[in-house]
């Protein structure tokens, strides 16, 4: 069948069962963007910046494991998508970026709306492509979609040149064969590798599993459980590995790292094996590494083999999928009491209680007390909720109190720490989970950046519930200056427009709440309001996220909140 | 089980060698280098060339083991879509040779002196005018720097050296995996679909 360009675009999206993509058009895209009249089965939502584009694909595929897709122009649209790419990328998120470029003849001639963006996107994709000749087109796009979503998945960016558009080929997707002898992802770990880890496991005393996104990637929640459970182990996970296992589940030792618990960095440091799963020891993970679990042995399982012995050298590196490796080391794990272990953890946990700031009884709206209220209203619909956040102190509170029971119901930029995120995301993710609440928790700064998408939400009515959580501060910033540069506030007082007379501007339900009592009900307000809606939560300026460990410190050096006295005392 | 140090840096250690079979397409040298920039990875040399097998290319890459873990090198370029198989091969028996020229300065004075050196090391003029001379010399790389050591009183005008090849002694060979049929279609590897 003879097809144009622009049509294989959309039709191999179609044949990889792509329904909504997120973009931006522009001059030399417009070939595709005519096409797209013919595909009305594609829907495409039109944001207002193409880097929410890409962030708003990273969300759908982030909520719904499949291949996220955002369309771009040549030039500044392309350029726009880096940020999400970039995201894409650190969270090992299935993404595919479709950028029109000029005329292959203007290729390298500085041409209107020219920028070398396979060059600029190099290092922040998984791969990346220029197609000059529409007979390869049909090929890049099936390997495109294939590379996003196998073995470590990431973005992958197909940059078409427009006569490469307009031209036409035969095409027929289903007799296309990908070959790339250089992309074989391994899957299942070496057999002499799982046995060596099995004795390590058995052997241990002190053990804790340190679970990451690959579980939620590849699947193995129940995997990761039947280890928990049948080796008698306890679990910490990252912040992108929140969910992977139950947060009631009384082995889940909770977020480990910078902002993690304080039991959970004192067990990682007291342990004497580490059983690292899906995870990569990010410096926010591990603290200063020279002090890093200095007791432990360390097995590490990765589907990528860049990242063992990349920060902690390990005893056992298996390379392979994680639920597949899992299920190879299942069998040969056996239970063991670690009662001494529980009862030291348990010790850590009650003195950690003692500074919960939830305990305290004061007036104040602390950022824990929303989050840990809209739980609270959720919790009976929690397998249809979920919860995006920014970037920020907002994030962390969310990581620690917005207890996740759901498998993936927790969506963040972890990797790279992105503000912006959370909007866009959170719209990607209500088109990937259309019967969901979602959620979205943001600070004053991360909104201002994402702004624009509101009107995005009101054009295609996702009836998300933003929650702003105003301090008037870029508040993580102010932190580090308070804590770290001696009160030395440089550039973080941050002011807003009013957002309730912003949202009516865009036509969306707003409220604000100063107090606890306030807050309550305008969550419970927003649940019942079928549109979306803007709750703008005028919270304590200058709180600290805590436990936190400083840069170049130990994972178990923490500053902590300090003792409230009244409830230290049993009051 | 003893536990292992993390906190140890290496001790002194020699040049570690990677071959790398790559598929010849555009960029692929940008990816490589691109990698090897962003990740810090420190490279003395980065031969590359044709095999015998046209839509195949073929790299050698001596890293300074005492700046980079070479075996990290070796795990970051198999991660490129384009980079078919890597080999790490210090440890193996292997033939490496690396060619320089050496243009020389001399004169009829010196000229029997310098052609007897070359013959010496097993090397060539190739070039001979009144006040100069080009050298070629092939070898391992300690055999050009010794020769460049007896060069240098001379007068050493200009030097290009190739960088190291090699090829591991004996009748295995370097191939890469087998070719595959079809991968793309989720068979073989590919991301799980997790339940939202």
């Amino acid at each position: 069948m003879k097809r144009t360009g622009a049509q294989i675009v959309w039709e191999s999206l179609q044949h990889e069962g792509i329904e909504v993509v997120f973009g931006y058009p522009g001059g030399a895209i417009m070939p595709v963007y005519d096409a797209l009249l013919d595909y009305p089965q594609i829907h495409h939502v039109l944001v207002r910046h193409e880097e929410n584009a890409a962030l708003a694909a990273g969300g759908y595929a982030r909520a719904s494991g499949r291949v996220g897709v955002c369309v771009a122009t040549s030039g500044p649209g392309a350029t726009n998508l880096v940020t999400g790419l970039a995201d894409a990328m650190l969270d090992s998120v299935p993404l595919v970026a479709i950028t029109g470029q000029v005329s292959s003849h203007l290729v390298g001639s500085d041409a209107f709306q020219e920028t070398d963006v396979t060059g600029v996107t190099l290092p922040v994709t998984k791969h990346n492509y220029l197609v000059k000749d529409v007979q390869e087109l049909g090929l890049v796009m099936k390997e495109a979609m294939y590379i996003a979503r196998s073995g470590r998945p990431g973005p992958v960016l197909v940059d078409i040149c427009k006569d490469v558009q307009f031209a036409s080929t035969d095409y027929d997707y289903n007799a296309i064969k990908v070959r790339l002898p250089g992309y074989q992802p391994r899957l299942r770990g070496a057999d002499e590798q799982i046995r060596r880890a099995a004795a390590y496991v058995n052997d241990s005393k002190r053990p804790v599993i340190l679970a990451g996104h690959g579980i939620i990637i590849s699947g193995a929640h129940a995997e990761l459980r039947q280890l928990v459970e049948k080796g008698n182990v306890p679990v910490s996970t990252t912040l992108l590995g929140i969910g992977c296992i139950p947060e009631s589940h009384p082995l889940n030792l909770r977020m480990m790292g910078m902002h993690g618990e304080a039991w959970t960095n004192h067990a990682i440091q007291a342990a004497d094996l580490l059983i690292a799963l899906g995870m990569r020891f990010d410096d926010r993970v591990t603290g200063n590494l020279s002090s890093y679990a200095k007791n432990a042995h360390v097995i590490h399982v990765d589907i990528d083999p860049a990242e063992i012995n990349k920060n902690v050298l390990t005893d056992i590196g298996i390379v392979g999928d994680v639920k597949a490796v899992l299920t190879q080391l299942l069998p040969l794990v056996e239970h063991r009491n670690r009662d001494a272990w529980f009862a030291q953890i348990a010790e850590w946990q009650a003195e950690a209680k003692r500074r919960d700031i939830l305990e305290k009884q004061d007036d104040i709206l602390h950022v824990p007390f929303v989050l840990n209220e809209i739980h609270h209203q959720t919790q009976a619909e929690r397998e249809a909720v979920t919860v995006v956040t920014d970037v920020g102190q907002h994030q962390m509170w969310t990581a620690q109190y917005f207890r996740q029971e759901r498998k993936n119901g927790f969506l963040t930029s972890g990797g790279l720490g992105a503000m912006g995120f959370g909007i866009p995301t959170a719209i990607g993710a209500s088109f990937a989970r259309p019967n969901d609440e979602v959620w979205v928790i943001v600070g004053d700064g991360g909104f201002q950046m994402s702004m624009p998408e509101l009107a995005t939400i009101m054009q295609e009515q996702r009836p998300i519930k933003i929650a702003v959580m105003r301090n008037g501060y870029l508040g993580m910033v102010r932190q580090w200056q308070e804590l770290i540069h001696n009160h030395r506030y440089s550039e973080v007082n941050i002011t807003s427009p009013d957002l309730l007379k912003l949202a009516s501007a865009y036509g969306m339900m707003a409220m604000r709440a100063q107090t606890k009592a306030e807050a309550a009900e305008v969550i419970a307000e927003a649940r019942s309001h079928a549109g979306p809606v803007l709750l703008d939560f005028v919270v304590e300026q200058e709180a600290n996220v805590y436990p936190m460990v400083a840069p170049g410190k130990a994972l178990n050096e923490m500053l902590r909140r300090p003792v409230d006295e009244r409830i230290a005392s049993g009051l | 089980m003893t536990l292992i140090d993390r906190t140890n840096t290496n001790a002194k250690q020699t040049p570690h060698v990677l071959m790398a079979l790559v598929e010849n397409k555009p960029g692929v040298l940008t990816r490589v280098a691109s990698l090897f920039r962003r990740r810090g990875f420190n490279i003395e040399s980065l031969t590359v060339g044709h095999t015998d097998n046209p839509d195949i290319s073929r790299m050698t890459i001596v890293v300074d083991a005492n700046k980079t873990n070479a075996t990290m090198v070796a795990n970051n370029l198999i991660k490129l879509v384009n980079v078919i198989d890597v080999q790490e091969v210090t440890n193996e028996p292997t033939v490496s040779r690396d060619l320089a020229l050496i243009k020389v300065r001399s004169n009829a004075q010196n000229l029997f002196e310098i052609n007897q050196m070359v013959d010496i090391y097993k090397a060539k003029v190739v070039d001979i005018c009144p006040e100069s001379v080009i050298i070629e010399v092939t070898g391992p790389e300690s055999k050009i720097e010794s020769m460049v050591g007896m060069l240098e009183p001379y007068g050493i005008l200009e030097m290009v050296r190739t960088g190291l090849v090699a090829m591991v002694r004996g009748s295995g060979y370097f191939s890469g995996p087998p070719p595959v049929e079809d991968n793309g279609n989720g068979n073989g590897a590919g991301m799980t679909i997790y339940e939202a």
